[in-house]
């Protein structure tokens, strides 16, 4: 029997400027309200100087790079195993995790469930939302939104196989939780200063930048 | 949980704007079940001052916009690649249905600063400034009218150029010189290269990949060009074929570092110029500088090349060594040392020997491209600092050479769009962009040898002195924002523009109520880009990509907007130029001659109807690359540059001179030297006095939320840019601040409120802001605090010495909790 076709995302963090392009792209097509982020990047860094008594610094280690995720079409998609009413379902014919609004309770338990942060309520229409992939541009042989708007042609998205082809190059880095837990259809090529995912000394060092969508946590949710 | 969560949010989110398909400006869409009309499609694009002017493919439907693409009609791939917006082009609809868009003519009816206006007719309108500016002129001539700096509607048709072009006709306006971005570069680029272009016309993107080592001094494409086209794409692209290492130094950890950095040097603000001396005195002391290529080529290095009568003393080579015997390499106590500069800079000594090791070791059998960012020139020394700069290509003799640069911002490629016509100026006196603060407090006492007044020769007093005639009595200001948010010190820039006994009459031109149009007597609604038709080119900055957009709309103009070739036509009628102003043609007629023109300097250029669709047409390096000074290189004498001594002036003959005629305020610490020196300023590093108040240097730079001020206004860029001063871990445990607490910035001139960002990415003693942010103090609206976060609100008006111009990144600053902030921490 023909395997069914799996899609997912490419994002190359040692191209990627944090430049948040995909992220507004995809507010634009998808008419999202400030608080909503389907698409967001995540800023990771650290290190630290040593300065002298003549205010000289002696040595430096700093870094940072950027990632940018959406939702990552897992394989084992925590949000649909929690979901209570069925509304949060991984299509059978391309992978993608979409989201029935009409069964929708907006209880929030993708929410919580997620390692990605991929789910974002809507709190105005009481229903929860996310990346879809673009379907109906892909439909069209288009790519989504993000990936055709990248100005540093850091992101792509297509079948898994053919991207696990054509970028043989992927790493499990920091900030991103260990894919073990979900399966995302995500490969990331690691930038020079990538940390091992789950192993970072850095912190995430933007989350004021879209990447809380429950106004009353403080920081967003990654692992 | 359950419904639970929006259940808590309705509530908390009855403010929240909602951009809806059907009226845009209304809070909700209405969910009437009507059918859709058919989506148009038609290009415009992005024509703010980042130097790109990216396309944008805008769909609409029923005049209503829907949504944003740009250019992805063909196959992309780098060399023939897709222009890509940024995400500022991203956002453009919601910029065109801002809450704040300027729908009517308005006039203001509080004082200046309230933004306290009522609509008006345009007949009213364009009475009331036919009358005032007509009256002002008569009055006070036409040197009493001027126009702010403005750069955010790169339009070719119907922008700016109108104004200016009616203007010209009724007898023209006081000239300014130089802008915000370059101001000091200009003059820095014109003493040694001969050549104010020198400094923006240096080489080509492309020659990158001919080198063996970028020096990037501040240069930041990935945060200040970041078009899909232009350099931050040419960039990333060179850096990642590994043709070469790179080096950068700034405060900031950039968006250009990320890993393309093989080394990252941090430097304080204000304190490259002393690097750069710390790396002559390494390469003087041993042996590695080029001294053919310094004999031939330059004038003053050492005492082989100064001009007749003058002293080894006044060269650089004995500036460096602080010695006075020609033939001694001994240093003097005062001597430019890696251990002196390091203090000054805090990069360690034995880096800057290492650095100017590898510099000197690359050129011997490489090639070394050095590029020196806008962002040092806008220094309280920035003059001298670009020239300091400029000495690391000059010593190791790496420039006019395939994968070299003098150090000048990159030539981008460009090709030839016609704009409308100005005219010129009648009016033959210029202050410095930056003086015109001063101009209106006391213009008539300005003069040339101190303020930096130009007029002809034939009119200045036996001393090279002379004066303007009068102070500046009517503003101008189309798109743009120096009238107070962009210029300054807003504290001291309101103060200023309030008293209408000294500025009459200030006329704004905008889509927005922007801060600079709350000063505004009169208020024009422009149309956006959007609602415009024009055929426009890359910007000025595109990289290696050029390109032509024929701009179109199916969505304007909206409310009472009109084109400013359409106002300006009904004020040319009202001051009787009409038939001078339109020499006869409609608009239509100046569209098709426009193109015409454009075909003829682009043969392969399109007919309008195909890039009516099509809306780009685009050239890859369509002058091939560009190496700067290569016919100098190649052949000094026949391509001598236009200095006195046709050669690079090191020791600039003119600047000598200046140096000891011009009349600088007393106690300015900023001086006009010969040749390039680092010296303390206000406000810098070592001001240690004004240090012990304020004892964080503060940097603007250019954040990606907007660009300058424009796009401010758009909240999708608010949410995905923080407006935060940066702060080092270290400065910011001292000080109790955690990221995203509300702080208090503060100095003599002002006080902003902001979020703060705790982060490792800028270095210890220094704290940096995203200039352009909406200025919220002043009288009306902040009062003692502005809450809008205005960089302004903190900057000096102290001109430069040279160039007059703004040293608005040479600050410095106290840093604590917003004090509602520190109540609520108190009582957690």
């Amino acid at each position: 029997m023909r395997q069914p076709k799996q899609y997912g995302f490419f994002v190359d963090t040692a191209k990627c400027t944090g430049c948040k392009t995909c992220q507004v792209a995809c507010k634009d097509k998808n008419d999202l309200p400030v608080g909503i982020n389907y698409r967001r990047v995540y800023e990771y860094g650290g290190g630290g100087y040593q300065v002298n008594a003549d205010n000289i610094i002696e040595v430096q280690d700093v870094y940072a790079y950027y990632a940018s995720i959406s939702c990552n079409h897992c394989s084992k998609p925590a949000c649909v195993k929690v979901c209570p009413t069925g509304a949060m379902h991984k299509r059978r014919k391309d992978g993608l995790v979409l989201i029935d609004q009409a069964q929708c309770m907006a209880c929030g338990r993708c929410h919580k469930a997620c390692p990605y942060d991929a789910p974002q309520m809507d709190f105005e229409s009481g229903h929860m939302t996310k990346c879809d992939g673009c379907h109906e541009r892909i439909a069209e042989g288009r790519l989504p939104i993000c990936v055709e708007s990248c100005p540093m042609r850091a992101l792509d998205f297509g079948p898994m196989d053919e991207l696990k082809a054509k970028y043989p190059d992927h790493r499990d880095i920091a900030p991103l939780p260990n894919p073990k837990r979900t399966q995302p259809n995500l490969l990331v090529r690691a930038n020079k200063h990538a940390r091992a995912s789950g192993e970072g000394d850095g912190d995430v060092l933007n989350w004021a930048e879209g990447l809380v969508n429950f106004p009353w946590e403080s920081k967003g949710k990654l692992g | 949980m359950q419904r639970r969560y929006f259940l808590k949010m309705s509530a908390s989110l009855t403010g929240a704007a909602a951009l809806s398909g059907c009226n845009p400006f209304a809070d909700k869409a209405s969910t009437a079940a009507t059918p859709l009309a058919p989506e148009s499609v038609n290009w415009s694009a992005c024509l703010v001052n980042c130097g790109s002017n990216c396309p944008l493919k805008v769909f609409s439907r029923d005049g209503i916009i829907t949504r944003i693409e740009t250019d992805h009609s063909f196959e992309d791939g780098y060399g023939n690649h897709q222009v890509r917006a940024c995400l500022r082009g991203r956002s453009v609809r919601q910029r065109v249905y801002a809450p704040d868009r300027l729908k009517y003519p308005m006039k203001r009816v509080g004082p200046r600063g309230s933004g306290q206006y009522e609509r008006i007719s345009w007949d009213e309108a364009l009475d009331t400034i036919h009358q005032k500016l007509g009256g002002i002129i008569e009055q006070h001539g036409n040197e009493s009218v001027f126009f702010t700096y403005n750069s955010g509607a790169y339009y070719h048709f119907g922008g700016k150029q109108n104004y200016y072009r009616l203007m010209n006709l009724l007898g023209g306006y006081l000239g300014s010189y130089g802008d915000y971005s370059w101001g000091q570069m200009y003059q820095a680029a014109k003493y040694t290269y001969g050549s104010e272009a020198l400094a923006y016309a240096g080489s080509a993107m492309a020659e990158m990949s001919n080198a063996d080592l970028v020096l990037m001094l501040g240069y930041n494409p990935s945060e200040i060009r970041m078009s899909g086209s232009g350099e931050a794409y040419d960039f990333l692209m060179m850096q990642q074929s590994g043709r070469f290492k790179t080096i950068i130094v700034d405060p900031r950890y950039t968006d250009s570092a990320l890993g393309k950095e093989d080394q990252w040097l941090p430097i304080r603000p204000g304190t490259d110029a002393a690097m750069a001396e710390a790396i002559a005195f390494e390469l003087i002391s041993q042996n590695r500088i080029d001294q053919t290529f310094l004999d031939t080529y330059c004038q003053g290095f050492d005492e082989r090349t100064l001009p007749d009568g003058v002293p080894y003393a006044a060269s650089y080579k004995s500036h460096i060594l602080d010695n006075t015997d020609p033939a001694s390499l001994q240093p003097g106590p005062n001597a430019k040392t890696p251990e002196w500069a390091a203090k000054i800079t805090g990069i360690p000594a034995d880096t800057l020997r290492q650095l100017a090791k590898q510099l000197a070791d690359t050129a011997e059998s490489g090639r070394v491209y050095v590029q020196i960012a806008a962002s040092l020139n806008r220094h309280a020394a920035g003059e001298n600092t670009i020239r300091a700069m400029y000495m690391l290509p000059l010593m190791l003799g790496q420039l006019g050479l395939p994968g070299t640069n003098t150090g000048a911002l990159p030539s981008g490629a460009s090709m030839h769009a016609p704009r409308m016509p100005m005219g010129s100026n009648p009016v033959d006196k210029s202050i410095s962009f930056f003086t015109w603060t001063q101009a209106v407090e006391d213009g008539a006492n300005m003069t040339v040898l101190r303020d930096g007044v130009k007029m002809p020769e034939d009119q200045l007093d036996a001393n090279g002195d002379g004066k303007l005639n009068t102070g500046i009595k009517a503003i101008i200001n189309y798109a743009g924002n120096a009238l107070i948010n962009q210029h300054a010190d807003t504290n001291r820039t309101e103060q200023i523009l309030q008293d209408e006994s000294k500025c009459e009459f200030i006329l704004v031109v905008d889509n927005w109520m922007t801060p600079s149009a709350r000063y505004a007597d009169i208020v024009l609604p422009d149309v956006t880009w959007l609602e415009s038709e024009d055929l426009i080119s890359q910007g000025y900055a595109a990289g290696n990509t050029a390109t032509v957009v024929q701009m179109s709309s199916s969505v304007g103009p909206m409310f009472e907007c009109r084109n400013s070739y359409d106002v300006c036509t009904e004020l040319a009628k009202r001051f009787g130029v009409e038939d001078a102003f339109t020499e006869g043609k409609t608009t239509q007629d100046w569209l098709d001659q426009f193109y015409a023109e454009a075909q003829a300097a682009n043969p392969g250029l399109p007919d309008k109807e195909v890039m009516l669709k099509q809306g780009v047409y685009r050239q890859y390096l369509p002058q091939g690359s560009h190496i700067a000074l290569e016919d100098f290189r190649k052949d000094p004498q026949a391509h001598p540059l236009d200095t006195p001594s046709g050669k690079i002036e090191i020791y600039a003959t003119p600047l000598a001179y200046k140096e000891a005629h011009w009349q600088l305020p007393d106690g300015q610490q900023e001086r006009v030297t010969a040749i390039p020196k680092y010296s303390p300023h206000r406000d810098g590093y070592e001001d240690v006095e004004t240090r012990q108040r304020y004892p964080l240097q503060l940097t603007g730079y250019h954040t990606k939320g907007r660009v300058h001020s424009s796009y401010h206004n758009v909240p999708w860029l608010r949410e995905a840019v923080q407006d935060a001063v940066w702060i080092n871990p270290m400065d910011a445990a001292e000080r109790g601040l955690k990221t995203d607490d509300k702080v208090r910035v503060w100095n003599d001139r002002g006080e902003i409120e902001v979020a703060v960002k705790v982060t490792p990415r800028i270095m210890p003693g220094v704290a940096a802001l995203g200039q352009g942010a909406w200025f919220k103090g002043g009288q009306f609206q902040g009062g003692k605090v502005d809450t809008g976060g205005c960089l302004n609100t903190l900057t000096s008006q102290q001109p430069t010495p040279l160039s007059k111009g703004n040293g608005q990144h040479t600050n410095l600053v106290e840093i604590g909790k917003a004090p509602q902030q520190a109540e609520k921490s108190t009582e957690e």
